[in-house]
């Protein structure tokens, strides 16, 4: 590996790091400008000695410096409060819902590039037909679609109507249906733009033209020189939809009692849960800076040209 | 300066008659939205919150079993849906209006600043859109809206915070590469202080882009007021947006489905619409900003 791309990487996080640690201090700050944390964080019922305790156990009688570096320590180790629904503490209800998540925004992932890519490809091959002017409609039509009118349809049609597919929970694979397809099409609406744009730029630079010339096939061209080096603004791409993908999954889950980070988050706001609120907002946080790192990462290795310099740059 | 804008004007208006049919429906769409929003009080046939019980879950005029009286039909308190809609219309078009406004302007301002002064106030600026870019606005909102609970200022706040870094991440971006042009040397030359460098030669030459930019940032902030709405956790009875009304009538979708289905198809026309109407603005007033931007 070059040293540039190590710099880069360091340099990536560095940044990382630093929004991470910014992050935690807006939620700092939100806690604090809301008013006192332990008429927040503990349920209203509580007596006014263990609010006194809680006090000073957290340091709330200390300078507002000391409460924050106490606050970063407290969410370094993961210690974020109980939960006042469940008497349990809140990063285990975090860790509880993430599996679930993971699962629906993976499949979610995976379906969207599916239908994203085929689509984006095919579009940009038959460039300025008919074929690439109605596959770009589905897309606009696609990610102009409200995730949570998506899901309501789907609902309305496949539970309600035609009663094939259940439209809450999530005991079996088949609940997995209905919530991955709401996620998953304004997605793959996006990913085939994306995809159209990319190819087309890729099709029309010289190494494509000798591979033609050398008298490969168009599949083989596709697959073997294309594709490749349409990876690197791809994953850029699905870097940035991360974040997307989470907010996407917020209304899904709710929609479809699905169990994961959403739902918890939206019950928990619903019910003041304020410990649960904070600590799946740092998850979130900590999830979409992680994936953005890890993509910067990538991107590093893949591509020769990333240099200290385009990094830096890339941040202006 | 007005000699300008007059010109932008013009060509933008012969293009308009240059432009697709599907733009022009776009533009008819989006106009017929905001005059309705506008004329609501005199639009609607019932006041959007008259309760009739006796009258609940009628089926719009065009099923069986619908009447004239509730053209689209009643929710589960016997209000009229045609009113509420028009009424939701209203409230989600002025949210997300000055919400767009908001964001805009603050947005605009600080890559403004950024780019002016460089230094430290570059830095934090930067750092605040690091921080925007990393959290999504909707838990940004939620967030604030759990401590906080919930006020119409304070939504209004948090849906500008939709796009607000691309506002400052353009203007900042513009203004570093147009402000060592020989143009504004020589103004400052004639000691023309910040303040009128800024807004009487820089943001003029980069108005078309926020505007743009803007156009194309609207769908995402109708989307992120109807999302929270939706969740509840936005515009609260007995005011009503179109968000708040398919998150009410998703509990009737078996029997009274239109209470839902309606308002989500003229957030989704409308949504479509302004995309649409931004892309094709974007691609005629201004080819700097990328295409997957």
């Amino acid at each position: 590996m070059k040293m540039s791309s190590l710099k880069a990487i360091g340099f990536r996080a560095v940044r990382s790091l630093v929004t991470l640690l910014l992050c935690v201090t807006l939620v700092f700050v939100i806690l604090r400008a809301a008013g006192d944390p332990s008429e927040e964080l503990l349920p209203p019922e509580t007596p006014p000695d263990i609010r006194q305790e809680y006090r000073v156990q957290w340091g709330l009688d200390r300078p507002i410096v000391v409460q924050y570096l106490n606050f970063l320590s407290r969410v370094a180790r993961g210690d974020l409060g109980e939960s006042f629904a469940s008497d349990l503490p809140a990063t285990e209800l975090v860790m509880r819902a993430i599996p679930k998540t993971i699962l629906l925004g993976g499949s979610a992932f995976l379906l969207a590039t599916l239908i994203g890519m085929s689509l984006g490809v095919t579009a940009a091959l038959r460039h300025g037909t008919a074929v690439d002017r109605s596959l770009i409609a589905a897309a606009v039509l696609g990610y102009s679609m409200p995730v949570f009118f998506l899901g309501i349809l789907l609902i309305l049609v496949f539970a309600l109507q035609l009663r094939v597919l259940p439209s809450s929970g999530s005991s079996s694979p088949v609940h997995l249906i209905l919530p991955t397809i709401t996620l998953a099409l304004p997605l793959a609406g996006r990913v085939a733009r994306f995809a159209r744009t990319a190819t087309l730029e890729v099709m029309g630079k010289p190494f494509i033209r000798t591979a033609r010339a050398k008298g490969l096939g168009q599949l083989a061209v596709i697959l073997g020189h294309a594709l490749p080096n349409a990876m690197v603004p791809l994953l850029m791409f699905f870097g940035i939809e991360i974040g997307l993908i989470l907010s996407g999954a917020v209304v899904t889950e709710t929609i479809f009692a699905w169990p994961g980070l959403g739902r918890l988050l939206v019950d928990s706001v619903n019910m003041r849960d304020l410990p649960v609120v904070q600590a799946v907002i740092l998850m979130i946080t900590l999830i979409i800076v992680l994936s953005n790192l890890f993509v910067d990462i990538l991107h590093a290795l893949l591509d020769p040209k990333v240099s200290l310099a385009r990094t830096l740059g890339g941040a202006g | 300066m007005s000699s300008a804008s007059e010109q932008v004007d013009i060509r933008s208006t012969l293009r308009l008659w240059g432009a697709s049919p599907v733009i022009v429906l776009c533009i008819g769409w989006l106009l017929a939205m905001i005059l309705i929003a506008i004329f609501a009080d005199l639009l609607a046939p019932i006041h959007y919150t008259t309760q009739d019980l006796t009258a609940r879950f009628r089926p719009p005029a065009f099923m069986t079993g619908g009447s004239a009286d509730h053209l689209l039909g009643t929710d589960h308190l016997g209000r009229d849906v045609l009113s509420r809609m028009i009424y939701a219309l209203r409230t989600s078009i002025l949210i997300a209006t000055l919400g767009t406004l908001i964001g805009a302007v603050m947005g605009t301002l600080m890559g403004l600043a950024a780019a002016r002064f460089r230094g430290i106030v570059d830095m934090v600026a930067m750092m605040l859109c690091d921080v925007q870019t990393a959290l999504p606005s909707l838990f940004i909102a939620i967030a604030f809206l759990a401590f906080f609970g919930n006020n119409i200022v304070l939504f209004i706040i948090l849906v500008s915070f939709e796009g607000w870094e691309r506002y400052a991440r353009l203007a900042r971006g513009l203004v570093l590469s147009e402000q060592t042009a020989d143009y504004i040397r020589a103004v400052e030359a004639f000691g023309a202080g910040t303040g009128r460098v800024v807004f009487q030669h820089l943001l003029p030459n980069i108005a078309a882009s926020l505007v743009v930019q803007a156009t194309l940032n609207f769908p995402g902030t109708i989307l992120l007021e109807t999302s929270l709405s939706f969740l509840g956790l936005g515009v609260q009875p007995p005011d009503t947006s179109l968000g708040l009304m398919l998150g009410e009538g998703r509990r009737y979708l078996l029997n009274a489905w239109w209470i839902a289905v309606l308002p989500g198809i003229i957030i989704f026309l409308t949504t479509l619409a302004m995309s649409l109407f931004g892309d094709w603005l974007r691609d005629r007033l201004d080819p700097t900003i990328n295409k997957e931007g």
